[in-house]
C-alpha cells in the first residue's frame, strides 16, 4: 500500500499510555505507506516502538511543546507551509481520514481516548518555557529578594496605577506573547511623552501587569498603534492639565470572541477585557513613556477613566452603523477606537416616542459639553442606549438621520453664547455675534451605542478641549 | 521557595544626560528667541518680557507655536537654533 498524497504526517506518542501501545500496528502501516514523509516523535523511551527504526527521541519535550501537544497520542497532517488538521487519541475515522488510508486500523476498536502529554504535567509547562522560549525575551531581569512580596515590589518600583498588578514573570509574559504572532523584539513605535522606542516584549509585560489574557494582546497592541497615530496626540493629551485621557470603543467580531461586555453595566465594572485593556494601555504609557501623575501629566483632577476607560459598541442591529462603519470599516472588521475624552454625563428621556423629540433632547445636553457657552472646542461621543436606539428606528431614523437632526439642532446665535451673555463672563469672542455657530467642528461629534436592553438613558463622553488638528482627533486601528 | 525574577516594564533607559550649552556672559548684542506656546495672554506677558531685554542690550525675535497641544515642530526648533542665541519659553494662563 502506497500512499500518494503529498502530505506530510506527524505522530506524537509516548510509551506510558495504553492508546500509544494499542496503535503500534498503525504505526507500522504509516510508516510503511509514507516512509520518509512520516516523523514519529517519542516523549518517555527512546527504544518504543521497537518495530519502528527511524523515530526521533522528543524526550527533551522541545517538539511537543513548539507544537502545543496536549494528548498522546496526536496525530497531525501537514502541506509544505502549514499544519492542516490534527486529531487526539485513537479515533479511527479521523486517523483514515487524516492519513487518506481506508483500511488504517481496522482490526482495532473505533475509538480509544488518548493520554496527557508529558509537556503537560503539573509545573511542566513553566520549565519548557523557561527552557526553550526565553531566548525571545530581552528585558532586563529583576530579581526578587525571598522574603519580597510580588505585589508588593511592584507597587515600590513605581510600576503600578495604583491598584495591584499581576507581576510580569517570564513565564506570564511569554504567554501573553503567544497571544499575537508578532516578534517579541519588532518595535512598535515610540511611546509618549519620552518618546523611548518601545517592543512587543514591553507591550506584552504591562498587559500581564493590567491583567491582560493572552487572547486580549491584539487587541491591546491595536489600542497603542492608535495611540501612536499623529492625529491622535497622545503627548499633549498626557500632559494637558485637562481631565481627559484615552477612551477605547472596540468593534466588530472580537467583541464576542474575548468577551467584551457591551450589554448591561458596558462602561462599568466587571468585565477582564473592557477594564485590563483600557488599563494594558495605561500602563505602558506611565512605564515605558514615563508618563507619571504629577510629573509630566499635570492634570488639574484627572478622571476615573484614567485607570481604564474601554467598551465594545453593541451591534446586535444590523441596521445600526457601527462606530467603525462611521470610520470606513466593514462590520467583519475588528476595530479600535480611541478618542480623548473622560466622564459620563446622562441624557434621561422617558418620554419621547418621536426621534425628533429625541434628537432635541440629546442636542440639549450635547450643548453643555465642555461649557454651554463655548462652541467648536471640545468633540464628544454620543452612546446611544438600546432603547433609545429603538425609538429612533421605529420612527424611521437611521444613525445618519440621528446626526443630521443633532448638528441642526445644536446650531446657535452668537450672541446667546458670547463673552458676557447671559450675564456669564465666559464665552465665545466678541466677533462672533453676529454668526450662527455649530458645537461641534465638522467630524467632532461621534455617535456609538451600548448597554443594557432596560432603561432610556444615554449618555454623553465629553472630549479634550484641544480637538482637531490643533489637538487630538479620534482614530480608529485594525486589529490584526 | 525560590526568588521571583520579574521582567521590567520600563524603557531600561535613564534619559541619556545631556550637556546644556555654554551660558551667555552678557546679554549686550545677543539674540534672544522669545517663544510664546500659543497660551492666551501669553503676548501680553512675553511683551513685557521682551521690553526687559531691549533694556539689557539684547535683539529679540519672537515665535510662536502653532498650538500649546503639541511640541513644537522641528522646524520651528530648527529655525530658533539658527538665529538665536538664546531662547526664553513663555507660558501663560
Amino acid at each position: 500500500m502506497k500512499n500518494s498524497s503529498t502530505n506530510k504526517l506527524t505522530v506524537v506518542i509516548k510509551k506510558d499510555c495504553p492508546t500509544c501501545l494499542l496503535i503500534e500496528p498503525v504505526l507500522n502501516e504509516l510508516v510503511e505507506s509514507y516512509r520518509d514523509k512520516i516523523s514519529v516523535y517519542v516523549q518517555d523511551d527512546p527504544a518504543f516502538p521497537s518495530s519502528i527504526s527511524n523515530k526521533i527521541d522528543d524526550t527533551s519535550l522541545e517538539f511537543s511543546y513548539r507544537n502545543q501537544i496536549e494528548i498522546v497520542p496526536t496525530l497531525i497532517s501537514s502541506n509544505s507551509e502549514q499544519e492542516v488538521a490534527r486529531t487526539v487519541g485513537w479515533d479511527k475515522s479521523e486517523w483514515q481520514r487524516l492519513t487518506g488510508l481506508s483500511n488504517l486500523g481496522t482490526n482495532l476498536v473505533d475509538f480509544k481516548p488518548g493520554c496527557g502529554s508529558k509537556s503537560q504535567d503539573p509545573g511542566m509547562e513553566e520549565q519548557l518555557a523557561a527552557r526553550f522560549d526565553s531566548e525571545m525575551l530581552s528585558a532586563r531581569k529583576v530579581e526578587l529578594a525571598e522574603s519580597e512580596d510580588e505585589i508588593e515590589a511592584c507597587f515600590d518600583r513605581g510600576w503600578s496605577d495604583g491598584l495591584p498588578v499581576v507581576p510580569p514573570t517570564s513565564l506570564r509574559v511569554i504567554r501573553m506573547l503567544k497571544g499575537s504572532r508578532r516578534a517579541a523584539n519588532e518595535i512598535i513605535g515610540n511611546i509618549p511623552p519620552d518618546n523611548l522606542p518601545c517592543t512587543i516584549e514591553k507591550v506584552a509585560i504591562n498587559a500581564v501587569m493590567a491583567g491582560c489574557k493572552p487572547e486580549f494582546f491584539p487587541t491591546v497592541l491595536a489600542s497603542v498603534e492608535a495611540a501612536l497615530q499623529d492625529r491622535f496626540c497622545m503627548h499633549g493629551l498626557l500632559c494637558t492639565t485637562y481631565f481627559s485621557g484615552p477612551v477605547v470603543v472596540v468593534n466588530g467580531p472580537v467583541i464576542k470572541r474575548i468577551g467584551m461586555n457591551c450589554g448591561v453595566n458596558a462602561l462599568g465594572q466587571g468585565n477582564r477585557a473592557n477594564a485590563t485593556i483600557g488599563r494594558a494601555l495605561q500602563l505602558l504609557i506611565r512605564n515605558v513613556g514615563g508618563g507619571l501623575p504629577g510629573g509630566i501629566d499635570r492634570a488639574v483632577m484627572g478622571n476615573p477613566g484614567k485607570y481604564t476607560y474601554c467598551f465594545a459598541e453593541d451591534e446586535s442591529d444590523e441596521d445600526w452603523a457601527t462606530l467603525a462603519q462611521d470610520r470606513g470599516f466593514d462590520r467583519s472588521d475588528s476595530v479600535v477606537n480611541l478618542f480623548a475624552g473622560e466622564g459620563l454625563q446622562p441624557i434621561v428621556d422617558q418620554q419621547s416616542r418621536q426621534p425628533e423629540s429625541l434628537a432635541k433632547n440629546m442636542a440639549n445636553s450635547l450643548q453643555s459639553v465642555v461649557n454651554s457657552k463655548l462652541y467648536g472646542l471640545a468633540d464628544a461621543i454620543l452612546v446611544v442606549c438600546p432603547e433609545h436606539r429603538r425609538v429612533l428606528k421605529q420612527g424611521g431614523w437611521t444613525k445618519a438621520d440621528l446626526r443630521q437632526a443633532l448638528l441642526e439642532n445644536l446650531m446657535t446665535p452668537g450672541a446667546d453664547i458670547i463673552r458676557g451673555a447671559q450675564g456669564i463672563a465666559e464665552g465665545m469672542p466678541e466677533k462672533f455675534k453676529n454668526k450662527t455657530l455649530n458645537k461641534f467642528r465638522e467630524d467632532g461629534l461621534h455617535i456609538t451605542s451600548t448597554g443594557g436592553k432596560a432603561g432610556m438613558f444615554s449618555a454623553i463622553i465629553s472630549g479634550w478641549v484641544a480637538s482637531g488638528e490643533k489637538g487630538s482627533q479620534l482614530v480608529s486601528q485594525k486589529i490584526q | 521557595m525560590t526568588s521571583t525574577i520579574m521582567l521590567d516594564p520600563t524603557a531600561e533607559l535613564n534619559p541619556v544626560e545631556k550637556q546644556i550649552l555654554p551660558r551667555l556672559d552678557s546679554l549686550a548684542g545677543a539674540t534672544v528667541g522669545l517663544l510664546d506656546i500659543s497660551k492666551p495672554r501669553g503676548k501680553e506677558f512675553l511683551d513685557e518680557v521682551e521690553k526687559y531685554l531691549v533694556e539689557m542690550g539684547a535683539t529679540v525675535k519672537r515665535y510662536m507655536k502653532p498650538t500649546f497641544a503639541r511640541v513644537a515642530p522641528n522646524e520651528l526648533n530648527q529655525k530658533i537654533s539658527i538665529e538665536c542665541d538664546a531662547v526664553i519659553e513663555g507660558l501663560a494662563d
